[in-house]
């Protein structure tokens, strides 16, 4: 019987028989914690493991995204009790400013494709798109991977999605992972390692495939892959700095619990609207809804592309008055990009807020929240009550997101183009 | 492993279980600077619209019970700690989210899964309030009429780490 993406890459990291419902030992090439977990990383490890050495430091990182800089003296706190145990360990920090962890463990090649990664990120499961098996966990968990370099993992199935028809600009791949999001729900893929086909999915560059898999979360899934082109390949290359690494395929005869399929042909700009990330509406059904806030950025949306995708939008309009614009890149590699290119101050002049890297507007609302009332429209992946404030949160693309800066209210592209 | 309480179920405004219950209902973001276990008991379900004073009438050994998809969302421990703050006896729904799973599992903290528990409550089988014993090593739930409702029983390695007394413990013997 052949085997899928996730049964390969597993199989290569442990001695244990690779069957789905099987518990395996898994040896693990890449442990990060953040500011949030990380603390409780440390007083874990403090408590079980005193001063013993971690299993290895050139695996082990810290990475501060969530209340970078610190807001408040507990954060800052937290943040230095990691920098101590890091010193003490030599481990590397990549402090606050550096951007979203995920992103820059790929950035700078720590992550490669193949490999096993594991942290305290509910997103970890972002570096599918490069081809390795993430898993985000607790701080028990990655206490425990820290000092052994291993974990326990169930096999978990794997389901098939594949994806019928073709979309054009400016429907992007935050649309398509909307669309497919208002299908499957959470119901299709939980705890499954999901597959996607189609040409459409096939021919995302990477920074689409980053949006797709990175909500992979919000489907309740473990993982996600699409398979590597050649095109993907060169673009990982690129992207990591490196130039050699394992990539996996799928086996002809590999096994999948189930499939579907998704027919998105002239699919047009998707929103989800509170409560949940499958509530998903076309954008202009939702053309009446004023906004307050909206927000830029985040592991899913926040790469380069993305915000020179809203710049082109926004480009000789103006942002509507009253609207709050917030930008953060999720790197300090695309903030810099984004600088060279001008971009940044383009959207500066036009009066957004341009925060440094890091999670920013998606975990705790820094830079801002919304008031009982308010509107937030997002580019993140999650809308769920009360996490970004009082008011409610719509998720979009960065596309919509521009429209919607120029008009005030929820607003397809197409409207504004 | 028998765990006797008090069945707490976590209904909508329409009697039915809640889905898909995340992370930051159950334990919110705006507390998450927190470390000391002992705290986090108090914001419990301090987001979960009608049970945000849960942690003021929460009783030890209580076996919660809610939707699909319970605890989706972060990989906050927080979310199973502020329960074991509380000496909450066990959660009971249909399925969890798979971070939310392993969080309990390695920190030795109950977690059934039931697919029929929507259906039993539906037929009238368990109701809120009642005090039930739950098996937990076989996944049944005891009546004290002496009815038995089944459940999954939990895996080897829930079992192990359990018994272990979390993670640690039971990585110290592998
Ligand atoms: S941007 Fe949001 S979802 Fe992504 S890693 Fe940061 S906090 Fe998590």
């Amino acid at each position: 019987m052949g085997k899928t993406i996730v049964q390969k890459i597993l199989s290569a990291h442990t001695k244990d028989e690779v069957k789905e419902g099987n518990i395996i030992w898994l040896d693990i090439d890449v442990r990060s914690a953040r500011d949030f977990g990380g603390p409780n990383v440390v007083k874990h490890y403090r408590e079980h493991y005193g001063a013993e050495k971690v299993d290895d430091p050139k695996k082990t990182f810290f990475t501060f995204d969530l209340v970078a800089p610190a807001k408040t003296i507990k954060y800052a706190i937290n943040q230095s009790i990691c920098r101590k145990f890091a010193r003490e360990q030599g481990i590397k920090v990549y402090d606050v400013g550096s951007g979203i962890g995920t992103h820059v463990l790929m950035e700078h090649g720590h992550i490669l494709p193949g490999n096993t990664a594991v942290g305290t990120d509910s997103h970890y499961n972002i570096v599918g798109a490069i081809g390795a098996f993430g898993q985000g966990m607790g701080d028990v968990d990655i206490t425990f991977v820290f000092k052994t370099g291993k974990t326990w993992f169930e096999v978990p199935k794997t389901v098939k999605i594949k994806i019928k028809g073709k979309f054009e600009y400016p429907t992007t791949a935050k649309d398509l992972t909307l669309y497919i999001l208002k299908h499957i729900k959470t119901d299709f893929a939980l705890g499954r390692s999901i597959e996607f086909y189609g040409e459409s999915v096939e021919n995302l560059p990477l920074f689409g495939r980053i949006t797709l898999l990175s909500m992979v979360t919000e489907m309740g899934g473990i993982i996600g892959y699409i398979p590597f082109t050649e095109n993907t390949i060169e673009e990982v290359k690129k992207f990591t700095g490196a130039s050699d690494f394992n990539v996996f395929y799928a086996d002809q005869d590999a096994a999948y619990e189930k499939e579907i399929e998704i027919d998105v042909d002239g699919l047009e700009s998707q929103v989800a609207a509170p409560p949940h990330p499958h509530n998903v509406y076309p954008a202009k059904d939702l053309k009446d809804v004023k906004v307050n806030m909206i927000y830029i950025g985040s592991c899913t949306n926040g790469r380069e592309e993305d915000i020179e995708s809203a710049w082109r939008i926004l480009k000789g309009k103006k942002i509507k008055e009253g609207i709050v614009l917030s930008i953060t890149p999720a790197t300090r590699r695309a903030y810099k990009n984004l600088m060279e290119k001008g971009i940044l101050q383009d959207l500066f002049d036009m009066g957004a807020i341009i925060t440094n890297p890091s999670c920013a507007g998606c975990a705790e609302g820094h830079p801002g929240m919304t008031g009982e009332g308010e509107v937030s429209l997002n580019t993140s992946n999650r809308n769920f009550p009360g996490k970004q404030g009082k008011g409610k949160t719509y998720l979009t693309s960065p596309e919509v997101a521009a429209a919607s800066a120029i008009t005030g209210r929820i607003t397809d592209p197409r409207e504004v183009l | 492993m028998k765990i006797k309480g008090r069945i707490f179920i976590l209904k909508d405004k329409n009697g039915n279980l809640i889905k898909d219950i995340d992370t930051d209902q159950i334990y919110h973001n705006m507390y998450l600077h927190i470390t000391d276990i002992k705290e986090m008991g108090k914001y419990c379900l301090g987001n979960l619209e009608g049970y945000e004073n849960y942690s003021l009438v929460a009783k030890k050994n209580d076996i919660i019970i809610a939707g699909s998809n319970f605890g989706a969302g972060s990989s906050r421990q927080h979310a199973v700690d502020c329960f074991r703050s509380l000496g909450t006896g066990c959660i009971i729904a249909p399925s969890f989210g798979a971070i939310f799973k392993r969080n309990a599992i390695n920190s030795g903290f109950c977690i059934l899964e039931c697919p029929k528990i929507a259906e039993y409550i539906k037929e009238g089988k368990i109701s809120h309030g009642e005090i039930c014993e739950l098996d937990f090593e076989n996944g049944i739930i005891k009546k004290e009429n002496g009815e038995e409702l089944f459940c999954i029983p939990p895996s080897k390695v829930q079992l192990d780490i359990l018994k272990a007394g979390g993670l640690f413990e039971y990585g110290k013997r592998k």
